[in-house]
């Protein structure tokens, strides 16, 4: 392997990761959205199912929306029975991932920590800590006792505004490299005869009798048995063109980070009240984000408003960063729909499956939700880990209350 | 940062408002509407890229609900107006 390295580093070209292919006129199955949802999709559709004709479409370079936009925080600690297990599937995955796809995705599991400032933040957290307990997820409330063992960086005085009053402490959580996790699953999906089709947008879909029957893109028309809509952000306008409506609202959410930093902090501090997370990156940087901008657009320019509240709400966990400059800011979409919940599997359009709805939540599902997707294309099937999230579940009056998930205030 | 100009007080930053989601009118509250038609009301949104009709509240300053139309892709806003019955037709004409 060094060997091979070394002849790279003087001058050969190393191994593409994934290829170009010209665009079919036919493919088993399309996937429009080429991020870590799509071609994890993709990836399992070949490996589990043996379906390989299948085409992933992006119209930007794939992993260019939300796969390369989010903190890169993965977390199982959510609030309701059915998200707990969800999330607890996609840890596993992300646990076995390096070693699934032969490529280092350096997942870090270093511990996460909710915090709480007041007394109905404290309620909340033992909710969560005794339903994710029930699934089977290692997670408890910690006090300022133990967390100042745990993390002894954050102020736990009686200084900030809202002092720590306690926290819920998910061991399993950390983070990971985002990026690796897409040219991952691009690569797996590639070598097992997965075309991705990158800057191919689709522009329209075509349906007949009530059913997708292909779709139109900016590389040519393609038809397909099946089209799987997995562009978390901009659904909504893929769905119109199938004359469907959503349940979503997009809102920009944005994140930054600091230049980078000898290593202080090992776990991911999140603050609900606050709206604000924070996590320490390989290089040193600090990595924070906050929650999505305050009303719904598809702009991804930063501001400074933003830039203002989260440093303030950040000095009140570490107050010693007051001098550390910040270095980058950036924005992703978020589509937010009602519940908090994401939209997966079958849509009264036949033949249109929607993985959709990804809010705040997105990046830390994709195994799971890719394997998840794989099988209801497979086997026409809806496993019963996405039942819960099904589109009618609102016309059912059925919502999943998912009040974990990191834009909503405890 | 956004600026809007509220019917009542001028011109003022976007910090001293609430967005409160887009417009779609409301169905008549009576038994006669269907329920896809209340279940479309209170979920589905159309969430375009372009042009949008929405409700906003002052609430640091005069506290009234009124309406935007707002560019989603550059946040560049057209007008703001106080709601009338005729928008509720209109809306209704342009989303079927």
């Amino acid at each position: 392997m060094s060997l091979k390295l070394l002849r790279q580093g003087f001058g050969a070209r190393p191994p593409r990761m994934w290829h170009d292919h010209p665009l079919k006129e036919y493919y088993d199955v399309i996937i429009i959205g080429g991020g870590a949802h799509g071609l994890a999709c993709a990836y399992y559709l070949a490996k589990d199912h043996g379906i390989t004709d299948v085409a992933v479409l992006d119209k930007s370079y794939i992993g260019a929306g939300g796969s390369g936009r989010n903190t890169a925080l993965i977390r199982a600690n959510y609030l309701t029975p059915e998200g707990v297990r969800f999330y607890d599937a996609s840890v596993k995955l992300y646990e076995g991932l390096a070693q699934d796809l032969d490529f280092n995705v350096m997942f870090s599991q270093r511990g996460h920590l909710t915090l709480a400032h007041n007394d109905g933040s404290v309620r909340t957290m033992r909710r969560r800590a005794e339903v994710n307990r029930l699934q089977g997820v290692d997670s408890r409330l910690v006090f300022p006792d133990e967390l100042a063992r745990i993390c002894p960086q954050l102020d736990l005085s009686d200084r900030p505004r809202y002092p720590i009053q306690a926290a819920l402490y998910h061991p399993p959580g950390g983070t990971i490299r985002h990026d690796a996790v897409v040219w991952g699953y691009a690569r797996g999906a590639d070598r097992r005869g997965v075309h991705i089709h990158q800057y191919t947008e689709v522009t329209g879909i075509d349906v007949a009798n009530g059913a997708v029957t292909g779709v139109r893109t900016t590389g040519g028309d393609v038809s397909a048995d099946l089209v799987l809509c997995a562009t978390a952000g901009w659904a909504s306008n893929v769905a119109a063109m199938v004359d469907l409506e959503l349940p979503l609202d997009t809102f920009p959410l944005q994140a930054c980070v600091t230049e980078p930093l000898k290593r202080f902090l090992d776990v991911v501090v999140v603050s609900g009240s606050l709206h604000v997370y924070v996590s320490q990156s390989d290089r040193g940087e600090l990595v924070m984000g906050a929650s999505v901008d305050p009303f719904a657009s598809y702009s991804m320019a930063g501001s400074l408003d933003f830039l203002e509240g989260l440093s303030g709400h950040v000095l009140e966990l570490l107050p010693f960063l007051s001098k550390a400059r910040i270095m980058r800011q950036w924005a992703g979409l978020c589509e937010m729909p009602p519940d908090f919940s994401p939209l997966m599997g079958s849509t009264p359009v036949g033949n249109f499956l929607l993985d959709v709805g990804w809010g705040t939540y997105g990046f830390k599902a994709s195994p799971i939700c890719g394997k998840m997707m794989a099988e209801l294309i497979a086997t026409r099937q809806t496993p019963d880990l996405l039942r819960p999230f099904r589109l009618s579940r609102f016309a059912e009056y059925d919502p999943v209350g998912e009040k974990g998930a990191a834009s909503v205030g405890q | 940062m956004l600026r809007l100009e509220c019917p009542h007080c001028g011109v003022r930053n976007s910090a001293e408002f609430r967005y409160g989601g887009e417009y779609r009118p409301r169905p008549a509250p009576s038994t006669e509407a269907a329920e896809s038609e209340w279940i479309g009301y209170l979920y589905q949104r159309h969430n375009g890229m372009g042009e949008q009709i929405e409700w906003w509240y002052h609430r640091a300053g005069c506290g009234t609900w009124f309406l935007v139309e707002r560019d989603r892709r550059s946040n560049e806003v057209a007008r703001t107006w106080l709601w009338q019955p005729a928008d509720a037709a209109a809306q209704k004409e342009a989303t079927p």
